[in-house]
């Protein structure tokens, strides 16, 4: 099956070149911090986790978000999905390899990152999640090939596969689950220290995910004449939603607790990501404009999914609104969630992290891999749909 | 371990010594903490034997073995800002820890660095405080936690408690740098080797290694020292002036001990339950 | 069809192509075996023979590391009179005082690369920067 990857339409080589230079970029900029050590980033004593951390949980968020597919066809036997579930499970590997590839850029001793196995640590949560991301990350592989190569066939996928399909969907809900627990079981963090942060993430991915399999169906009608059917997207439309209000939600109920409970500790990462944090006559508000960007998207594209144009017959609109939710909610998760979490220090400091040229090379490079994964994927399985159609 | 020292027996000559001096040599009072640093286990026995059979029984916590800790007296440090420098320089020579230029302040890594008394003691109001309180200067290290969520937090046992003294040590050899364990600890007592920190260490220690780039590093109590029968460098660097005391928590009898009977000390964020084995008096 | 005048050269050039390391070694190096040097300060005895600690001084130092960080073990070693703490720069550097021509010799002609050096600091290195106590 490999071999439709193989042909296509120039725009789709151009895509895949245009994927390629990024990636080259990124592996250009790894080599130069893998000798030089992570000192090339802005990350510092106090601010020890940056970009690639908070990539890496935005993304599990968008790996566990193709469950929203796979549940509602597998499990209630909506059959609308069945075209569109195999890109769920594609969108999870691509997102998965972009997970991974965070981990070992962020790693100070990457050559040692078996050290995760070699020496098995039960009480570190990293133990768990490397455990649940490389599982999800087969289990997406086994079942979205066994079935596509079945689809080709055009016999019935074999019985043993629904095993691992139905065991995928813990897996989903794990790997967003412990990636929450990396940051919730923290003595002394307060933002993170929130028994609501695995819903919350889980919230935010059930939203971000499927939005961006919209936006991929969308674009694959385009250039690929590949139609999911009004029927799915709407549906979809309906999960995204409801999702991202249960966010909304969620957040709005960390303010709530700290304003309310008005202890200082908090209060205090939520001041510096919406209002700014006044510390020794200093005003910190680097994160502000994102952090209002994120709630004026947020509420904007779920307005604009619930009017019944964007979802009944304009693909624009539909667009626009799901790109808004999923860059909305990449600000929430991918870039305020992580860094907050380290305002203040441990000594009531504040340190500000501003990414460097070449953190941002990697990380692009690293996204890039991630769509160029994604995209020969989904060439593979519409390949497939349109042999089995003509 | 045992494998090992057979082999070693094979030679003719060859013996295993307690320490390198006989425990006589050791000033400290603690010294069964030392004795059982260095792990024989005839040793082992015989030192608890004096300390530690008093102390099961009536601690609050049923201590067990040893429990190395340390209380700083800060009144004595704010009389003589000197001790505190100089406790901090003898960190920092005995462990070649870099010292990077202002400009790179982003990677800078430290062991026991001096600190506002606010910024170490953030559950304590200093409104209205004692004006000396104001511009006290306090001291930060890892607080060796009897119960540290550093050691929870790593997915490697890189850091990891010694079951012998309490120590929170760290394996170089084995840290990944996933920096986990920065996140984890709530006193900010771990630096993270950002880049190869040979060019800024001042001078070296030929006893001890330095680190490479990507991994962590925090105080480990001294543990090379202490198996020499030394005291850690920054107490050491206090000698004399009851600045800083070092010893086994767990001993009713040793010098730390008394000092915690007689001083009203507090610890740094105790509500978290980390129990920390650093005390202060202030 | 068969055209033997090319055949047997090119089976000749390919015998040679794939047996390159194995006379490319003899033609080069093979003749300078490594020779470490002995300790300057002409000690004769070592923590455990020399046959042992040509075949097995990476797992003893393994064993080390582990017994000294990992396992509170740091006893001191008492050998025909001579003490020695556990550790590459306690014990073996104070013989062995020239890394460079000592351990360097094998490795390098082995191509190994041990990370030891990362960290662990040689006399040498140590007397760039000495520290004055
Ligand atoms: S102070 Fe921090 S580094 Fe030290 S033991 Fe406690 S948690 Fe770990
Ligand atoms: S950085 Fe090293 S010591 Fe810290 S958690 Fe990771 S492996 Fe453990
Ligand atoms: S106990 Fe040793 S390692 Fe820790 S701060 Fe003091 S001198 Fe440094």
């Amino acid at each position: 099956m490999i071999e439709k990857t193989l042909k296509g339409k120039p725009a789709y080589w151009i895509w895949l070149a245009f994927l390629g230079m990024f990636m080259a970029i990124g592996a250009a900029c790894y080599v130069r911090q893998y000798n030089f050590g992570l000192g090339m980033t802005g990350m510092s004593r106090d601010v020890s986790w940056g970009l690639y951390i908070s990539q890496f949980t935005f993304l599990v968020g968008v790996a566990a978000g193709g469950v929203m597919l796979v549940l509602p066809y597998y499990i209630h036997n909506y059959k609308e999905f069945g075209r569109i579930t195999i890109l769920g499970e594609f969108l999870a590997i691509g997102a998965i390899v972009m997970c991974l590839l965070f981990i070992m850029a962020d790693l100070g001793q990457p050559m040692r990152a078996l050290n995760v196995i070699l020496h098995p640590t039960p009480n570190s949560m990293l133990f768990y999640d490397a455990i649940v991301l490389n599982g999800y990350l087969f289990l997406n592989v086994l079942c979205g090939w066994v079935i596509l190569t079945a689809e080709k066939k055009q016999v019935k996928p074999p019985k043993w596969i629904y095993f691992f399909v139905y065991l995928s969907i813990p897996f989903a809900i794990s790997i967003h689950t412990v990636t929450a627990m990396l940051y919730c079981g923290l003595p002394g963090r307060h933002f993170w220290l929130s028994a609501i942060i695995a819903p919350r993430f889980l919230a935010s991915a059930f939203a971000a995910g499927p939005a961006l399999i919209v936006i991929a169906c969308l674009v694959l009608k385009r250039v690929a004449g590949f139609d999911a059917g009004r029927k799915a997207m709407d549906k979809l439309v309906t999960i995204i939603i409801y999702a991202a209000l249960l966010n909304m939600f969620f957040v709005g109920l960390e303010f709530f607790v700290g304003y309310y409970s008005n202890i200082p500790g908090h209060k205090h990462a939520l001041e510096y990501l919406f209002f700014g944090l006044e510390h020794h006559g200093h005003m910190y508000n680097n994160l502000v404009p994102f952090m209002w960007a994120f709630v004026i998207l947020a509420f904007g594209s779920i307005a604009l999914l619930a009017t019944p144009a964007a979802r009944k017959k304009n693909d624009f609109l539909l667009g626009l609104g799901c790109t808004g939710l999923f860059l909305a909610f990449w600000l929430d998760k991918g870039i305020g969630f992580v860094l907050a979490g380290f305002v203040p220090t441990p000594l009531h400091e504040i340190t500000e992290y501003i990414p460097t040229a070449n953190e941002l090379g990697i990380t692009i490079g690293v996204w890039a891999t991630g769509f160029m994964v994604v995209t020969l994927l989904y060439k593979t399985a519409i390949g497939v749909e349109h042999e089995i159609e003509g | 371990m045992d494998k090992q020292r057979r082999k070693f027996l094979k030679i003719a000559g060859a013996s295993v010594v307690a320490g390198i001096g006989a425990p006589a040599v050791i000033r400290l009072t603690s010294n069964s903490a030392l004795a059982s640093e260095h792990g024989t286990a005839a040793e082992h026995e015989e030192a608890p034997a004096a300390g530690h059979g008093q102390a099961s029984g009536h601690a609050e916590e049923a201590p067990q073995g040893v429990r190395l800790g340390m209380v700083i007296d800060l009144r004595r440090m704010n009389e003589n800002p000197e001790l505190l420098d100089g406790a901090v320089a003898a960190c920092i020579a005995a462990h070649n820890i870099p010292e990077f230029p202002a400009e790179k302040i982003k990677q800078e890594v430290k062991w026991i660095w001096k600190a506002p008394f606010e910024s170490v003691f953030t559950d304590h109001s200093v409104h209205h405080a004692a004006g000396k309180i104001k511009n006290f200067p306090a001291v930060a290290l890892c607080n060796h936690c009897d119960d540290p969520p550093c050691v929870r937090a790593c997915p490697t046992q890189a850091t990891f408690r010694n079951k012998l003294n309490g120590i929170v040590a760290m394996d170089f050899h084995r840290c990944i740098g996933c920096r986990f364990c920065m996140a984890a600890c709530p006193y900010g007592a771990r630096s993270f080797n950002w880049q190869d920190p040979r060019p800024y260490v001042k001078k070296y220690n030929k006893d001890f290694p330095t680190r490479m780039r990507g991994v962590v590093e925090k105080c480990n109590f001294c543990g090379e020292r202490l198996a020499l029968g030394l005291e850690p460098a920054c107490v050491e660097s206090c000698k004399g002036t009851g600045a800083m005391t070092f010893g086994d928590l767990n001993d009713p009898n040793s010098e730390v001990r008394k000092v915690l009977d007689k001083e009203f000390t507090i610890q740094r964020k105790p509500t978290l339950g980390t129990k920390p084995s650093v005390f202060y008096i202030v | 069809m068969y055209n033997k005048g090319t055949i047997i050269p090119g089976l000749i050039l390919f015998v040679l192509f794939v047996t390159f390391p194995v006379w490319f070694n003899g033609f080069t190096t093979a003749g300078d075996l490594p020779k470490p040097e002995l300790p300057p300060g002409g000690e004769k005895q070592c923590v455990m023979p020399a046959e042992y600690m040509r075949a097995n001084h990476m797992q003893l130092l393994n064993e080390w590391r582990d017994n000294v960080l990992r396992d509170g073990n740091r006893e001191i070693l008492e050998i025909d009179g001579k003490k020695y703490s556990k550790g590459l720069q306690t014990a073996c550097m104070q013989c062995h005082s020239r890394k460079e021509k000592f351990c360097d010799s094998c490795h390098t002609y082995a191509a190994v690369k041990p990370y030891c050096w990362d960290c662990h600091l040689t006399p040498k290195e140590t007397a760039s920067k000495e520290a004055i106590h």
